[in-house]
């Protein structure tokens, strides 16, 4: 279509003008308001933090190796997990995904040449790296050894590591979260192409809309709890400590009104990266369009209010308890019923074997046991036994890595031609999606049953009988680190000498993979018109693939416009 | 008694048989979903696997009736998952009447711990088999959690808080307990064993070497020490009441509402005199937060509780006595 000649030839071309040489020179990037140079410049420094946070998390499971620890004093140790998580959660997870893809993508997706505040998005990026400096100011000088959760009085009176630029840091970096899902939200309301209704929205933008809400509204909650809790070790303002009539349970409250919802921030981007994988690659519309679409919102409205079953074991009262439990139990069923349409969707389909796809269905089975895990800990009497053990981290893990990581890395491998215009080696792909599978689950299922036995979380040595079961869960780490250099050594190395990928390479039905790889720099050379459904491969003759028919007969649209 | 490759904990609490049917039940519901759908993802995806590189997939869009069928279903399984863990929970957080109570105070990093007749502890615990033990969890610096796996519970311990938590040993034993509240440096060793004896056994142990006072006498000296004596007179007569019978006891307030004198009140009267007035008397007691310690906290409830069957003062035996603060 646009800018892309008809390839019948099979050998493809880049562009001559594309977003990538449209102007050249370091100014060019950095004070750029394309949001695809916008989102390159999210992925080198959300990679730079991944890279931070797992080599932390290389030297906790090296020293976990026995019983008495390996490596480092308990004091390194306790710092180690801490900026793990920090690294991890503030500066990669909750922006990677969004900031990344969802930059790149959501104008293209929705046929708009950018997004709605280009300028403020580069703010964005801008407040993302100052946020960083902080928390990296905190890492080398004296470290932080609070936990990510930063629970008070520990982090406001008792400790003696750097807590207060980091808590500044991640103060500042709530902003650039804040202002990325403020223009996500008038991007998708106001500048859709014509005839992209609501319900034609791919679900990845759906997705990106409950994502941007869950942003837009807890985020202010956490930068204020950690200000207090700055504001406390600075000043001693008695918001938290006991002994200046502050109260600890408050800060937990505030701190997981944020915090649970912060995981959907994690995920449901991560969710929205399969929904659009998996029709591309079985090349038949998603199973229940609606059902998914609903369950997003449905998860971000429910996830606001489960926030006090990280806390039943507190001493919170017994009807409050009893209620976060219910709670928490509703919003099983919204990802359930995202489980159970992705893997109908299969049913019946062309399937592909591609790199993408083995990185969705990845994602399946290990959400699918993340998700299920956690109804043991929305269990009231469970989580008497299993709270603060490592049963929480292999939970935790198995929806962050197992969900989170892998969308993310999928979607990477998905949009790879779009993003750079060209392919990755496909078959050394399928074997990092492999590796990394099965050290995934090598590194993190035995964890599972350390905590059933009892192991808590955070604990620099352990009970000897506890061995046996943590020399397997580094062994896996070793492997899932494998896993994650190979695409980062392979992605680096096509984006100058892969093959040249063609517009549409899977081929899929998105608006992003009507323009061209790379796209320009305003996206489309016209503003598109959407006259198909979502996800619809029969009315689309331009895909080149057996069985088409002509446009035309549409569905009625259904949703507004 | 430990294997190389241990699964599952020991089960050594009235709780433990709940908590491990529920996990069974839960784990057996969990295992059949992963199966089902494990199977169905490889299933399709050996089964639909393309064909020929322009194949496309049938055009399916949906089911309503699979929508609600696996809407509905999860529903109810989901609710049979919270009912009997809630049944559980309240089963925990509701302490009977006729415990031992131990009093534990966690710190950075230790746990020290008192029996009811004074006799203290570090980072050991006693208790007899087949008796219900209460454990009155209190922290003199940040947020520490007092877990027991073999029992399968555990509670936070809360600066400015008491929590409860209960158990019935089931067997006699050696058990880990850990600190799983992360509290900083050395949290990791901040643990140590519950020792299950039997029950003439646990009273030999008692009865032996105690090497603190007894903690009313502790009491009675800071009681005396603290000048908490100077307006607290036993008589009745002094600016604050008595405090002859006030455990366990109703008191009325200035605001015309009553509390029961237990635990939580009085510590709560000694760090924060002002926060419940007794009926009748001044707000003039000033707060001993920081001058206190949590073990002379516990020192001088049990010099008060011990004045629980001293003759009340004044008021004759009609009505509510007299009693309040300290």
């Amino acid at each position: 279509m646009d800018g892309t000649p008809n390839q019948a030839a099979g050998e493809h071309k880049l562009p001559a003008e594309h977003y990538l040489n449209a102007t050249y020179g370091i100014r060019s990037w950095l004070l750029t308001t394309d949001h695809k140079r916008i989102a390159l410049l999210y992925l080198a420094s959300v990679t730079f933090f991944f890279f931070v946070g797992g080599i932390f998390a290389t030297l906790i499971r090296i020293h976990l190796l026995t019983p008495s620890g390996l490596l480092v004093t308990p004091e390194t140790y306790n710092k180690l997990f801490t900026m793990h998580g920090v690294a991890m959660i503030f500066f990669f997870l909750i922006p990677s995904i969004p900031a990344v893809l969802g930059n790149f993508l959501i104008p293209i997706m929705i046929g708009a040449k950018d997004l709605a505040f280009p300028k403020i998005n580069l703010l964005s990026w801008y407040i993302y790296i100052i946020g960083g400096c902080f928390v990296l100011y905190s890492f080398c000088t004296g470290g932080l050894d609070t936990g990510w959760t930063f629970y008070t009085p520990l982090s406001s009176i008792y400790s003696n590591s750097a807590v207060t630029p980091a808590v500044i840091g991640i103060f500042i970096n709530g902003f650039s979260s804040i202002l990325t899902g403020l223009n996500f939200l008038v991007t998708v309301h106001t500048m859709r192409a014509p005839g992209m209704t609501w319900f034609r929205l791919p679900l990845f933008v759906w997705s990106h809309y409950a994502t941007s809400l869950i942003m837009i509204l807890g985020t202010p909650v956490i930068a204020i709890t950690l200000l207090l809790a700055g504001l406390e070790r600075m000043f001693h303002f008695g918001f938290f400590n006991p002994a200046y009539g502050g109260d600890p349970i408050l800060f937990q409250h505030l701190f997981w009104f944020y915090s649970h919802p912060a995981v959907y921030i994690m995920i449901l981007p991560a969710m929205g990266v399969v929904s659009e994988i998996i029709p591309t690659f079985v090349r038949k519309p998603i199973f229940g369009y609606s059902f998914i679409a609903a369950s997003s919102i449905g998860i971000a409205v429910i996830g606001f209010i489960v926030w006090a079953h990280h806390m039943f074991v507190t001493g919170e009262a017994t009807y409050a308890a009893i209620a976060f439990s219910f709670l928490s139990y509703l919003v099983a069923i919204p990802s359930a019923v995202k489980v159970f349409n992705w893997t109908s969707t299969l049913y019946k389909g062309s399937v592909s074997w591609e790199t993408p796809m083995l990185y969705a269905l990845g994602f399946i089975g290990l959400f699918t046991i993340g998700g299920l895990t956690g109804l043991f800990l929305a269990c009231l009497g469970l989580d008497i036994h299993l709270h603060d053990t490592y049963f929480v981290i292999a939970h935790f893990h198995y929806i962050m890595v197992g969900g989170a990581v892998m969308g993310y890395v999928g979607g990477l491998h998905f949009w790879w031609p779009k993003i750079t215009g060209r392919l990755y080696p496909e078959y050394l792909a399928r074997a990092a999606a492999i590796i990394l599978f099965v050290g995934f689950n090598l590194t993190f299922f035995p964890q599972f049953i350390l905590g059933g036995l009892g192991m808590p979380r955070r604990y620099h040595n352990y009970p000897p009988e506890f061995q046996v079961l943590n020399v397997m869960s580094t062994a896996g780490a070793s492997i899932l680190a494998l896993g994650y250099l190979l695409p980062m050594v392979y992605l680096t190395w096509s984006m100058r000498y892969g093959k040249i990928a063609g517009p549409n390479p899977w081929p899929s039905t998105g608006l992003e993979w009507k323009t061209a790889s790379p796209p320009l720099t305003e996206n489309f050379h016209e503003t598109p018109v959407v006259d198909w459904e979502p996800y619809d491969f029969v009315h689309r003759p331009d895909l080149g693939l057996s069985g088409a028919k002509a446009p035309g007969k549409l569905a009625p649209a259904h949703g507004d416009d | 008694m430990q294997s190389q490759l241990p699964l599952y904990p020991e089960s050594a609490s009235n709780f433990a048989p709940d908590v491990d049917g529920l996990m069974l039940f839960i784990v057996s519901v969990c295992i059949f979903f992963a199966v089902a759908i494990t199977i169905a993802v490889i299933y399709f995806f050996f089964r639909y696997k393309r064909k020929a590189p322009d194949e496309i997939g049938a055009p399916i869009h949906g089911d309503l009736r699979l929508e609600i069928t696996w809407i509905v279903l999860p529903f109810f399984l989901l609710m049979a998952m919270f009912g009997w863990g809630a049944v559980i929970y309240v089963d925990y957080r509701h302490t009977p009447s006729d415990t031992l109570d131990v009093y534990v105070i966690g710190k950075q990093w230790m746990w020290k711990l008192e029996q009811p007749n004074g006799r203290r502890e570090i980072n050991e615990l006693h208790v007899p088999v087949n008796r219900n033990v209460r454990l009155i969890l209190a922290s003199e610096d940040v947020i520490h959690d007092f877990s027991v796996p073999a029992f399968r519970v555990k509670m936070d311990v809360i600066p400015g808080h008491y929590n409860n938590m209960w158990f019935r040993p089931t067997k006699a034993g050696r058990y880990h307990f850990f600190c799983s509240q992360y509290c900083g440096t050395s949290h990791a060793i901040m643990g140590g064993w519950v020792i299950v004896m039997e029950q003439d056994e646990y009273a030999a142990w008692l009865a032996g070497a105690s090497n603190s006072g007894d903690p009313v006498e502790v009491g009675a000296k800071l009681y005396n020490d603290l000048a908490c004596s100077t307006c607290h007179e036993p008589n009745g007569k002094g600016r604050g009441p008595s405090y002859n019978g006030v455990y366990g006891s109703k008191v009325k307030l200035a605001d015309g509402s009553t509390v029961t004198a237990d635990d939580a009140y009085i510590r709560e009267s000694i760090l924060q005199p002002n926060a419940k007035i007794v009926a009748g008397y001044q707000p003039v007691m000033p707060s001993f937060q920081g001058l206190v310690s949590e073990d002379q906290i516990l020192a001088l409830t049990a010099y008060i509780k011990a004045q629980k069957d001293q003759p009340v003062p004044g008021k004759p035996a009609a009505g509510e006595p007299a009693t309040g603060k300290k």
